[in-house]
């Protein structure tokens, strides 16, 4: 049967994906927040992952505004990138699963989780930057990448609670697979920021903090915020660690803790990493 | 007919993203999601205010586009990844319009953010169990 091997979280934003094309992973701006990643490379060297789901949101380059699906998998062979409009390189060769995630979207949807399906998608910076910090950039992935698609953009949004509760049906579904694929679940974006309006450039450091050790311990406590008080403290984009939820409500309810780290600003951002594993009791 | 109101409206300088919202500034975002190709890019590019008379922009909008007057954008229903597609043309990026929001420059921007960071170092140290690289 296919086995969680366990979870990340990681932001996607793109100027993580523009300074590593442009190499500045020793810059002093960089350095604390790349060498973080280190032990993450580390750890997924040895575990040695099959599919990596990708739990990010669109931002404008697979769905418009016309069509919002609140939760959407990919179910395709192989995903492509493009050109989100600002003409920069576009990575190629995601190889996907197409009968894992039919076998996921089947399980999801018994179990009231009614999932857009996607037999073409297009994956933007949400979905390619977590790939490029984690494993580098490749002609062909050592990994398969499966996209899961949750709406952040268009309120209304499902509710941290909500992704807690896809994260454990997901589990479900990952753990009735009848093949012995390994799986990382990866929950990426945050942690606090916000993009636009006059209160742009919030950052509240306590509250990421705060929100990671919740996650990892009690995430039942992140599950019973609603989306305003996240964008009070957060911000309107950093409502986006709802998406570290669906990552953890797919571990066991006691996690071991591999690795933390978190720095701020990056960008616009506090951004926050964790590697997670199940306790094997459970 | 009357919008809902909403739980997060007092949230000060925000503009959530809601129906009323995108509803309102469909048509800009309609107008930011084409520049995804770039032959449209330069269709604007060669005329900017024939583009956004294609894309039934109002006038007051359009002024905002051609201004770049992304907080104008955002009151009008611009969702910042589409106005992010927008800033590109007056040689935006995605801080150099929040910088702009908050009537700041980008350097004062960079500078507030890194303030909002300042003590975390320390916060992970208590708690303990983080990597500091």
């Amino acid at each position: 049967m296919a086995k969680i091997v366990g979870g990340i979280t990681t932001s996607h934003i793109p100027a993580i994906g523009n300074a590593i094309s442009q190499g500045l992973q020793q810059d002093p701006y960089w350095k604390r927040f790349f060498d973080g990643y280190k032990p993450v490379k580390e750890w997924l060297a040895k575990v040695q992952p099959d599919v990596a789901i990708i739990v990010a949101n669109d931002h404008g380059l697979n769905f418009f505004l016309d069509t919002v699906p609140t939760f959407a998998m990919g179910a395709a062979a192989s995903y492509e990138n493009a050109d989100e409009g600002w003409g920069l390189k576009t990575l190629t060769g995601f190889d996907g699963d197409a009968p894992f995630s039919w076998h996921m979207i089947e399980s999801l949807v018994a179990d009231k989780f009614d999932m857009t399906i996607c037999q073409e998608m297009r994956v933007d910076h949400g979905f390619v930057v977590p790939m490029t910090v984690l494993w580098g950039d490749h002609e062909q992935w050592p990994v398969k990448l499966i996209p899961l698609a949750v709406n952040t953009v268009q309120h209304p949004l499902p509710t941290a609670e909500r992704c807690f509760e896809l994260g454990k049906a997901l589990r479900t579904a990952i753990e009735s697979y009848d093949d012995d694929t390994k799986v990382v679940i990866i929950g990426t974006g945050g942690m606090s920021h916000q993009l636009q309006g006059e209160r742009a450039g919030i950052i509240d450091t306590e509250f990421d903090i705060e929100c990671i050790e919740k996650i990892i311990h009690d995430p039942e406590w992140f599950a019973q915020l609603s989306n305003t008080e996240i964008m009070e403290k957060a911000g309107t984009e950093g409502i986006e660690t709802i998406m570290w939820m669906v990552m953890r409500g797919a571990l066991t309810d006691k996690v071991n803790v591999v690795h933390k780290h978190y720095h701020a600003p990056i960008s616009n951002t506090g951004a926050g990493v964790l590697v997670l594993e199940n306790t094997s009791n459970e | 007919m009357s919008w809902d109101k909403h739980d997060y409206d007092h949230i000060p300088g925000t503009y959530v993203f809601n129906g009323e919202r995108s509803s309102q500034g469909y048509n800009i975002n309609k107008m930011a999601f084409s520049f995804n190709e770039s032959t449209n890019r330069e269709a604007f590019a060669d005329d900017m205010d024939a583009y956004c008379r294609k894309f039934q922009l109002s006038d007051e909008a359009r002024a905002a586009v051609l201004e770049g007057d992304f907080l104008g954008l955002m009151r009008l229903g611009g969702n910042i990844y589409y106005l992010a597609k927008i800033a590109i043309f007056h040689g935006y990026t995605v801080q150099d319009a929040g910088a702009q929001m908050g009537g700041i420059s980008t350097e004062e921007f960079k500078a507030k953010l890194s303030k909002n960071s300042e003590g975390f170092e320390q916060k992970l140290t208590t708690i303990g169990g983080y990597f500091h690289g």
